[in-house]
């Protein structure tokens, strides 16, 4: 026969403030866990949606970011005559020859400088990236010294926002635009045009070389044949590759600092909760005694015991996990140590993120009260009816 | 007094299980706590370690940027200006990318002079100055990769293309224990002079511009004097101390070190639950006790000395050995991390800032079981049972 749920929910009632501590310190912990879980896939999210799979990204060999990359007019040339590149709709090709610098900017609350990726596109570059379109003004001209910024590079750097400006190069720019990249990557960069920013940095060089491809599949074909090609030294990849890679580092950190710190601090709720537990069975000896001496089995002592420890657990998790979602209302930005540039990307609460919490905490719960649960189920009837 | 002490000890090892448990939590909250927090003074090595005698000169823009090799006969006529030297980040690849390491082409008959914390033993030095493939390695990274002198080392450029060929001339020694001694040094006439042959455009190029002052006070003026200088030029300069450069980078990086820095509170408080938790239950179980006790003439006071002993001497005990563990658990993470944490040391603040947080701890534990035993009536508390 199995112990009524009502006996575990109430003991858990009765010991308000025993409850309260052990449930709090878990759901500390389940709030760190699901925040780091949270902030790696936000910087996963960024990072997919900035890159489109049938776009390619062709930069220097071994060069790693676009900062470092260059390639040169003639180089671009042969790339850009690739029968594999697709044609827009006013029969040009799909292809942005592209310049990439990094900026020091100061930033608007702190007053400190970070580096802000200036992007120089040609027309069509802005055609190539779907999810980009203009939230308020208007895109830049051709030929002007104008630029437009990513919404969270407007909101966080001085003299982003539209219609303020911005010196470097030795020139005043001016923001005629913000753009919405729907949280991609873009979102904390500023455009502008490429002839205009290569002039001013004196940089005879493309960056980078970004096109569509007529049909995804042929990638492949087109690497190899860039790739192998000798008047180019050059290196190709799928866009969406392109810039998954270049937040591996830091997913990487998020990821074991992440983990590192929930080991550490499931061990310290653990302990909570096992002493918890261990002090709830000594105190119902003899409680347990009478439940036994009525006919209770061993296996039912342990399941109603074990039950108020994954109670417990869920208590704390549920309190843990809804802290944890109030942080989807911060945006977090941090140099990527990578590209070298300041990246700002939000906390992402996703169902599996919540599955893997709730487990979590159960296992916390479980882990904490296997131990009381055995004691408690182990008593023997006489003695246990003896203690007072 | 001993037998307060006695009895407080006594107390403390009653529930033998419960006690144990309570300061392994101590000691693992402590532990990372120690191990939070030298991650984070890790960050700031740099900064701390940075001469207020330097002064660093880059492109205004970003350091993506370089300044042009003129500008070195123009710095060196400012006024305050002592010795000036140059160093172009390299940004290589040893084997594999995560082989992580700083390198720096430098100027080597000045460079070296103007950082007097690297020290490099003459004769190694006379080789390094001799061979323009030569490079000089800090203890650190020479332990890390088993670089010796006289070793060749392969670098992939990501900034300048190509394999580059170094020997290992030298390995340099840090003169006190807060010197990075993970970096890579190599010639920058080698850079330079490749750089001439395949992009003649890069070469004359140098990323920053060390500058040595006669003395501290003029910092601020020689910075605006050289800054100054070239003003509206193709690359205008930005001029800063050697730590506001180094922190400059930290600021980049500041939600990492500031989640660390709230995490490391975060596992205290933790703890802070556990062992307040613990003191609780062995309250609520002993309110006959104390009852018997105040009944036999024993005052509040007696009761909160007895409490606060017992929950003090857990949280010191777990915290002494967390203490303790932090120096061989600090050197192997430590070792671990290689030259991602250049200088990696367990400071004196910290260990003050641990035992700080388990008095803390301890004392705030006591608290409500203190209240409810100094308020418990005789009557009620001997009537009480477990």
């Amino acid at each position: 026969m199995k112990i009524p749920f009502s006996y575990t929910f109430r003991n858990l009632w009765t010991r308000k403030l025993t409850t309260l501590l052990t449930a709090s310190g878990m759901a500390l912990v389940v709030f760190v866990f699901a925040t780091v879980l949270m902030l790696e896939e936000g910087l996963r999210k960024t990072l997919v949606d900035t890159g489109s799979y049938d776009n390619v990204v062709v930069t220097r060999r071994s060069s790693q970011t676009e900062v470092q990359s260059a390639i040169d007019r003639a180089q671009a040339n042969i790339i850009e005559s690739q029968p594999e590149i697709a044609f827009g709709a006013d029969g040009l090709r799909m292809v942005s020859k592209e310049t990439v610098v990094l900026v020091n900017l100061n930033k608007r609350d702190s007053d400190k400088p970070a580096n802000v990726v200036v992007r120089g596109i040609a027309p069509l570059g802005l055609a190539l990236r779907p999810q980009v379109h203009i939230a308020e003004g208007r895109m830049f001209r051709a030929g002007a010294s104008e630029i437009i910024a990513g919404q969270s590079a407007a909101d966080r750097f001085k003299g982003a926002g539209i219609g303020e400006r911005l010196w470097f190069g030795l020139r005043e720019w001016v923001v005629v635009g913000t753009f919405d990249a729907g949280k991609s990557g873009f979102d904390s960069e500023i455009w502008g045009d490429a002839d205009q920013l290569m002039q001013a940095f004196r940089r005879p060089v493309y960056s980078a070389l970004v096109f569509k491809l007529n049909d995804p599949s042929h990638f492949d074909e087109l690497k190899t044949r860039l790739e192998s090609e000798p008047r180019l030294t050059v290196e190709a990849k799928r866009e969406s590759t392109f810039y998954a890679d270049q937040s591996e580092t830091l997913a990487a950190f998020i990821r074991y600092l992440g983990l590192t710190i929930s080991v550490i601090f499931s061990i310290g709720a653990v302990i909570g909760a096992m002493i918890t537990m261990y002090a709830s069975v000594a105190n119902r000896t003899s409680e347990i005694g009478t439940l036994r001496a009525l006919g209770f089995r061993r296996q039912s002592v342990l399941a109603a015991f074990l039950l108020e420890a994954i109670l417990l657990g869920m208590v704390g998790g549920g309190v843990g996990l809804a802290l944890a979602s109030f942080m989807q209302l911060f945006t977090v930005s941090t140099m990527n140590m990578q590209s070298f540039s300041e990246l700002a990307f939000s906390f992402t609460l996703t169902p599996a993120i919540m599955m893997k919490t709730l487990i979590f905490a159960m296992v916390m719960g479980v882990v904490g009260g296997f131990l009381p649960a055995i004691r408690a189920a182990r008593l023997n009837i006489i003695d246990a009816l003896r203690a007072v | 007094m001993t037998a307060y002490l006695k009895l407080v000890v006594k107390n403390a090892f009653r529930q033998k299980l419960r006690t144990a448990l309570t300061m392994l939590g101590i000691v693992v909250a402590i532990l990372a706590f120690g191990l939070l927090r030298t991650v984070v003074d890790a960050w700031y090595a740099g900064s701390e370690a940075a001469s207020a005698t330097r002064l660093v000169t880059r492109n205004a823009i970003s350091l993506v940027f370089s300044l042009p090799l003129t500008y070195y006969s123009q710095i060196k006529q400012v006024a305050g200006v002592k010795s000036v030297s140059y160093a172009n980040w390299f940004g290589g690849v040893y084997i594999r990318e995560k082989n992580f390491f700083p390198q720096f082409g430098v100027q080597t008959s000045t460079y070296f002079d103007l950082y007097p914390e690297f020290v490099v033993p003459p004769e190694q030095m006379r080789e390094f100055l001799r061979d323009r493939k030569g490079a000089i390695v800090g203890r650190k990274l020479a332990d890390t990769y088993g670089f010796k002198v006289g070793d060749q080392v392969t670098l992939r450029g990501t900034i300048f293309p190509g394999n580059w060929d170094f020997v290992v001339r030298g390995i340099y020694d840090g003169a006190t224990a807060r010197t990075d001694t993970s970096q890579f040094f190599f010639n920058w006439e080698y850079l330079n002079e490749t750089m001439k042959k395949t992009a003649p455009r890069r070469a004359n190029n140098v990323g920053v511009y060390v500058v040595g002052l006669a003395s501290p006070d003029v910092a601020a003026e020689v910075a605006a004097a050289v800054d100054a200088t070239f003003k509206n030029s193709l690359a205008e300069s930005l001029t800063e101390t050697e730590q506001a450069f180094q922190l400059g980078f930290l600021s980049m990086v500041e939600t990492i070190v500031l989640a660390i820095k709230v995490v490391s509170f975060l596992v205290i408080f933790i703890i802070m639950a556990v062992m307040a938790n613990t003191m609780a239950m062995t309250a609520r179980e002993r309110m006959a006790e104390y009852a018997t006790l105040k009944a036999l003439g024993f005052g509040p006071q007696h009761l909160t000395l007895f409490i606060f002993g017992e929950s003090l001497f857990i949280a010191l005990l777990g915290g002494a050995i967390g203490v303790g563990l932090s120096y061989p658990v600090v050197n192997w993470f430590g070792g671990v991390m290689g030259s991602l944490f250049p200088v990696f040391n367990l400071k004196p603040e910290t260990i003050y800032m641990q035992t700080g947080a388990a008095l803390f701890v301890g004392a705030v534990a006591a608290l409500f079981p203190c209240l409810r035993a100094a308020r418990v009536r005789i009557a009620e508390g001997l009537r009480h049972a477990g």
